[in-house]
């Protein structure tokens, strides 16, 4: 079976600064993959650069055996790849419904003219909307919050509201940055549960990184770790934590 | 009757037409303050136009006016210099209104242009654009004899009034929130909020930035029209950055993103110019010193720098009033 | 007249380019330092304009004939007054707003210009007309070939070209400019090297005051009138050459200003239309083709 995402000799450069160098991953459909490395070591660049935000300075990117390097953002998440941000961007000033509506936008058809005179298509569809945001809020326990302005709710909300988000637009697979950053234990094994029932019951593979011992180990079925942006370990998570390299990558010599 | 699904705008728009015709009729209200409204109506397209703009879409324009000019001048020569219409006829009306909708379309079109640069530009740069462009339309203005050069395009008839403007200013209003309330203003919105999460939830953020700039200068060249047709008269500093900033400092003061604080703050201020304009003249007149019409907009620059300071989400923040805003479809 | 070309018209061209460089001076120094289009600049030079104006009538009487005196005390006239303004207008404008959104501060920009501008014509003292503009020094001529050169053409490119190589010093050797420098690259970095970094910034503020107040002495005694509203346009196309030279780079800010004078000069000479459009199709251009400028280097925002 073809990968879900298969990616080839990917490398950035940031002028001189060599971000990510010969990165080569291949993700099959409906699994959970983690991504660790210490900081800085290009893991959001590798994001950065599947979602388009960077040009690759080489390398191929193919989803579901289409070539999608150098495609304009929106389209890459059109074709299927939703993310979220390790330094959170979320819509603040509106409320936390329609930091969904807005990601349901590409499915909707209203033409402007429809919108603007309010014909019952339009409606029936805000409607539809309108119902799949309140059921994302709920399923990321947040239905309580649909009014709410985005940017008065707590850090651990926000980032399952950007998760919300990134689901609302239908995606085959998502990328998770850092998604338990700034959680609580209690919250951090919430989000565990959730990422998986997302997998199940949305048919969504996961590709996150993570910094969380207990979720990368918890959840994930296959790890990679890079360091310098250069692959120095990968597999099982009981093998990869035991790796010499890798103990010596996050508690070695460079005094983090 | 459901009293929430009412729909509560043009209830309030119908009841401000009737209490206005009512007072003109009685001449409590004089033909010098129904031209204040009329100009205050005028400034409510211009200053909800510009909104979409900078406060829903959050990019900056600085040129608003540039785009009304484009709208005064082609609807002004329509009717005058090339349809010749006279007020006295009403036949004359349809074409008149075709002219303004001309005017509003080409406007349009230069803002549809004026968007792609401003594709790759944010904030300030945006604005010294936008900026540019108002003066590169100034200058063209200024140069074209046909339409007066610099003594501006003269005789232009009377056909703007009451009815035709608020009609008009109601229409923009409900285009422009029903917009908003769309699948396609949240998307907009989403610009202005996060442009970077805003591509990477689908939305195509370049066309909506053009989008927005667009309809923004169609709403201005339908203002600029009116005006024109209003005034008699449309002149190259009438368009000029000043102006443009008099449009900015409406939105501000009103709040950036609520059209509710758009549409005060244009009739707001459009009485505090008129009335600072009488006040300087009685103050002159008075104590006989020589006290100048430019304090109107000393008093301007001191709001707008005080808006900043001391209150940087204007009237209205954010807010709507639930008089403009739509039922929710549930 | 002859050609557009002409060596007569290149003179021109470099007389108000020297003018515009002055200016776009202090929009690069301003926006180096604060990354503010600094909307009031084009003023201060109208401030230093009218200081030239005042203080040669007041100092005239006192060192009657000594003409090079003269010249020299109303300069400085001009440099304090736009320095003072400048002063004032971030002390009391920009700072507070430091830390808030980018925006706040660029319209507030417009609205501080506005104000200095309305304000003084509403002036009595002042008012909204024009004044013509004492001739400071006695015009003289030589002619070389078809073209003219009077005396101010080598004053205004003298003063210029003095002023630039006092700033470049200034920057490079001095501490304060270093400090300038520090924190126009890292504000946190440089706080951290103990750099009082209000302070660095209101002496950028100054020194770009103090260069416009220069170029509008020059621009009073080269284009003898001034007026309430002379920074706005000279304002606008000093920052446009800031730009084209890109924006934060002082060698850039003289070498779009050169270029902008002459652009300017000849297209004028071509047409008058093209002569008033001129400056903002070449922003235009430049932003569309190169928006970082001729002499910039790349900045990528991190996400
Ligand atoms: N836009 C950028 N410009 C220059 N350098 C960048 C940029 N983004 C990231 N970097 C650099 O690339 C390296 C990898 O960064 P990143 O991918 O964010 O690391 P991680 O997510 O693993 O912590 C770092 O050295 C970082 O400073
Ligand atoms: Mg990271």
């Amino acid at each position: 079976m073809t990968p879900l995402l298969k990616i080839e000799h990917l490398t950035h450069f940031f002028g001189g600064l060599r971000a990510v160098y010969d990165f080569n991953f291949e993700i099959p459909e409906g699994s959970i993959y983690g991504l660790i490395g210490p900081n800085g070591s290009g893991k959001t660049t590798i994001f950065n650069l599947i979602t388009g935000i960077y040009d690759p300075t080489e390398g191929a990117i193919n989803f579901q055996g289409e070539n999608i390097k150098g495609m304009k953002s929106f389209r890459i998440v059109h074709k299927g790849i939703a993310r979220t941000f390790q330094n959170l961007r979320i819509f603040g000033n509106l409320s936390a419904i329609d930091n969904i509506r807005i990601a349901r936008h590409y499915t909707t058809t209203s033409s402007l003219f429809a919108s603007i005179l309010r014909l019952p298509s339009f409606k029936s569809e805000e409607r539809a909307v309108k119902r799949e945001a309140l059921e994302l809020l709920d399923l990321m326990h947040l239905s309580n919050r649909a009014m709410e302005t985005a940017k008065n709710l707590p850090y651990g909300e926000l980032r399952r509201l950007e998760i919300a988000r990134a689901l609302a637009t239908k995606p085959k697979l998502i990328l998770l940055d850092e998604p338990a950053a700034g959680m609580n234990p209690k919250e951090v094994d919430d989000l565990m549960r959730l990422i998986s029932r997302i997998r199940d019951e949305f048919k969504v593979t996961v590709f996150l990184i993570e910094h969380h011992m207990q979720v990368i180990m918890g959840i994930c079925e296959w790890i990679k770790v890079i360091d310098f942006g250069e692959t120095i370990a990968e597999g099982l998570p009981d093998k990869v934590k035991n790796d010499p390299r890798v103990l010596e990558a996050y508690l070695g010599k460079r005094g983090t | 009757m459901n009293v929430r699904k009412l729909p509560r705008f043009l209830i309030a728009v119908v009841l401000f037409y009737i209490v206005v015709e009512v007072l003109y009729r009685t001449e409590i209200l004089n033909g010098y303050l129904l031209h204040i409204i009329n100009l205050s109506l005028i400034y409510v397209i211009l200053a909800t136009s510009l909104n979409l703009i900078n406060g829903i879409t959050g990019q900056f324009s600085l040129g608003h006016m540039g785009f009304a000019g484009v709208g005064a001048y082609v609807s002004g020569s329509l009717t005058t210099l090339i349809l010749k219409l006279s007020v006295t006829n009403p036949a004359s009306m349809l074409p008149f209104l075709l002219s303004i909708i001309a005017g509003g379309v080409v406007a349009a079109f230069v803002g549809f242009l004026i968007g792609f640069p401003s594709l790759r530009l944010k904030g300030d740069y945006l604005a010294i654009v936008t900026l540019g462009f108002g003066e590169i339309i100034r200058t063209i203005f200024n140069n074209i004899d046909a339409v007066g050069g610099p003594r501006g395009l003269l005789g232009i008839p009377k056909f703007s009034n009451f009815t035709v403007i608020l009609v008009a200013a109601f229409l923009t209003v409900v285009i422009i929130r029903n917009l908003i309330e769309s699948s396609h203003g949240r998307a907009m919105l989403s610009i202005r909020e996060n442009e970077l999460a805003a591509e990477l939830v689908c939305v195509n953020t370049t066309r909506y930035k053009v989008m927005a700039s667009t309809f923004g200068a169609f709403f201005a060249g339908i203002a600029g029209g009116l005006l024109a047709h209003l005034i008699q008269l449309a002149h190259p500093t009438q368009f000029g950055f000043i102006k443009s900033v008099e449009v900015l400092i409406m939105i501000y003061a009103g709040g950036v993103g609520s059209l509710t604080g758009s549409i005060l703050a244009a009739f707001g201020l459009t009485f505090l110019s008129e009335g600072l304009r009488l006040g300087i003249r009685a103050l002159a007149d008075a104590t006989g010193l020589p006290i100048g019409g430019e304090w109107r907009m000393v008093v301007y620059a001191l709001l707008l720098i005080f808006i900043m300071l001391f209150r940087n989400e204007g009237l209205m923040g954010m807010r709507e009033s639930r008089i403009i805003k739509n039922v929710e479809v549930d | 007249m002859g050609s557009i070309f002409s060596l007569q018209q290149i003179l021109n061209g470099l007389q108000l380019g020297s003018i515009y460089a002055l200016i776009a001076l202090g929009y690069t120094l301003v926006y180096g330092i604060v990354r503010l289009i600094n909307f009031a600049h084009g003023d201060f030079f109208m401030i230093g304009a009218y200081a030239a104006y005042g203080s040669f009538y007041m100092f005239n009487a006192l060192v009657a004939g000594r003409s090079g005196t003269l010249a020299f005390l109303v300069l400085l006239a001009a440099m304090i007054g736009g320095a003072s303004i400048a002063y004032l207008t971030n002390k009391f404008a920009y700072k507070p707003l430091r830390y808030k959104p980018k925006l706040s501060s660029l319209i507030t920009a417009i609205g501080v210009s506005m104000f200095i501008e309305y304000f003084f014509s509403a002036l009595p003292a002042i008012g909204p007309s024009y004044r013509s503009f004492p001739d400071i020094l006695v015009r003289k001529e030589i002619r070389l070939g078809n073209a003219v050169i009077s005396n101010l053409v080598i004053i205004d490119l003298a003063v210029a070209a003095i002023l630039m190589v006092g700033l470049t010093l200034l920057v490079r050797k001095t501490t304060l400019g270093k400090a300038m420098r520090a924190v126009s690259q890292d504000k946190d970095a440089a706080r951290l090297m103990g750099i009082d970094i209000e302070k660095v910034i209101s002496f950028t503020f100054m020194v770009g005051g103090a260069f416009a107040g220069a170029a509008g002495l020059l621009a009073g005694m080269t284009y003898p009138r001034i007026f309430p509203y002379m920074g706005i346009l000279p304002g606008l196309k000093a920052f446009i050459a800031a730009v084209l030279g890109g924006i934060g780079n002082i060698p850039g800010a003289m070498l779009g200003a050169y270029i902008m004078g002459i652009a300017e000069t000849f297209a004028s000479a071509y047409n008058s239309l093209i002569g008033e459009g001129i400056a903002f199709a070449i922003l235009i251009l430049v932003l569309l083709i190169r928006p970082r400028g001729l002499l910039a280097e790349k900045i990528a925002d991190k996400i």
